[in-house]
């Protein structure tokens, strides 16, 4: 009967517990959704009034990019480096950035030079 | 409450954290997979985007007003599923299924304009076939529309489940893992935008 109580005890808890923690409260999304609103808009309208030289916009295209991915990844998926779950998450996910930089980066760089060597 | 039931409930408390953390975790895992499938399919586009064969490029074929239309459907059905996730966490099973409903109506109107301008397209000639530049285009844009399709899929059969089961911890699990890869391929749909829509029409 004990362990029956605390069972359902536990159920009634643990979710209660987790939502305050790193699941995210509503400030937090609203907070994120303002942030990726703003960095989308800035990019899309850099692109189609084409004010600027075509390197200004490409790289902060790139670099707002980076920056919403960042900010996705904190408000939306909660990675952290403060709880248990959180830094395994954050953990793994440098390692697969790291195989990414190397699979995408480097493929990059050896297509472009090799373009670049068979022009002379 | 005495000594033995507060240890058994501790116990209990962190068995059952443990376990939720484990398939969150694996699914989480399983997410960064998909990253390095997603990560080949930008680098054979960023390799192959220059070679259009003497068609069209994609300062021809992007309409930029179009997609961002498509990216702000993506980008709110994002925080509507956090406000789903908020209410599954809450116990609060009329707040999840109605948010759920809204996510899957913007997911929806992604896809149907995906589709939309994959038609336009193929119709105009300018198919998957025409050139190594349009094969890339629609594989990578294509590979996301498909995830974006699946977790559609997943999101009615978890629309039903809440509607018939209510949130107990295995379902909010369940939503959980939904939630990362719901979250997870807005994340791919920023890279998309950037790297294939905005870098392509600059």
């Amino acid at each position: 009967m004990a362990l029956h109580d605390s069972h359902s005890k536990a159920h009634q808890d643990a979710p209660a517990q987790a939502s305050h923690e790193d699941h995210g409260s509503v400030k937090s999304y609203v907070v994120g959704f303002i942030l990726s609103v703003v960095l989308t808009v800035i990019p899309f309208v850099l692109v189609m009034k084409g004010d600027f030289s075509k390197v200004t916009t490409l790289w902060s295209v790139i670099i707002l990019g980076l920056i919403q991915i960042w900010v996705h990844l904190k408000y939306f998926l909660h990675l952290n480096f403060v709880t248990d779950e959180g830094r395994a998450n954050t953990f793994s996910f440098l390692f697969s950035a790291l195989i990414i930089f190397m699979v995408v980066g480097l493929s990059i760089w050896i297509i472009y030079e090799s373009n670049a060597m068979m022009m002379y | 409450m005495n000594t033995v039931t507060a240890t058994m409930h501790t116990d209990d408390h962190a068995h059952h954290g443990h376990h939720e953390n484990n398939t969150v975790f694996g699914f989480w895992l399983y997410l960064m997979t998909d990253c390095l499938l997603f990560a080949s399919f930008f680098a054979t586009y960023a390799v192959l985007f220059m070679n259009t064969a003497g068609g069209v490029s994609g300062k021809d074929i992007f309409e930029l007003n179009f997609v961002a239309v498509e990216t702000a459907a993506l980008l709110v059905s994002s925080i509507t599923f956090g406000f789903a996730m908020i209410g599954a966490h809450k116990q609060n099973r009329g707040a999840a299924l109605a948010w759920l409903a809204v996510t899957w109506l913007l997911g929806a109107s992604f896809i149907g304009m995906e589709v939309y301008e994959f038609h336009h397209l193929i119709t105009h000639g300018h198919g998957p076939q025409q050139s190594a530049f349009l094969t890339a285009f629609f594989s990578l844009v294509g590979l996301h529309g498909l995830h974006v399709t699946a977790g559609l899929i997943w999101m009615t059969v978890m629309f039903i489940e809440v509607s018939r089961r209510g949130l107990p911890e295995q379902t909010v699990t369940r939503l959980s893992c939904l939630s990362l890869f719901w979250h997870f391929l807005d994340i791919v749909w920023i890279c998309v935008f950037t790297v294939v829509y905005l870098m392509g029409a600059m």
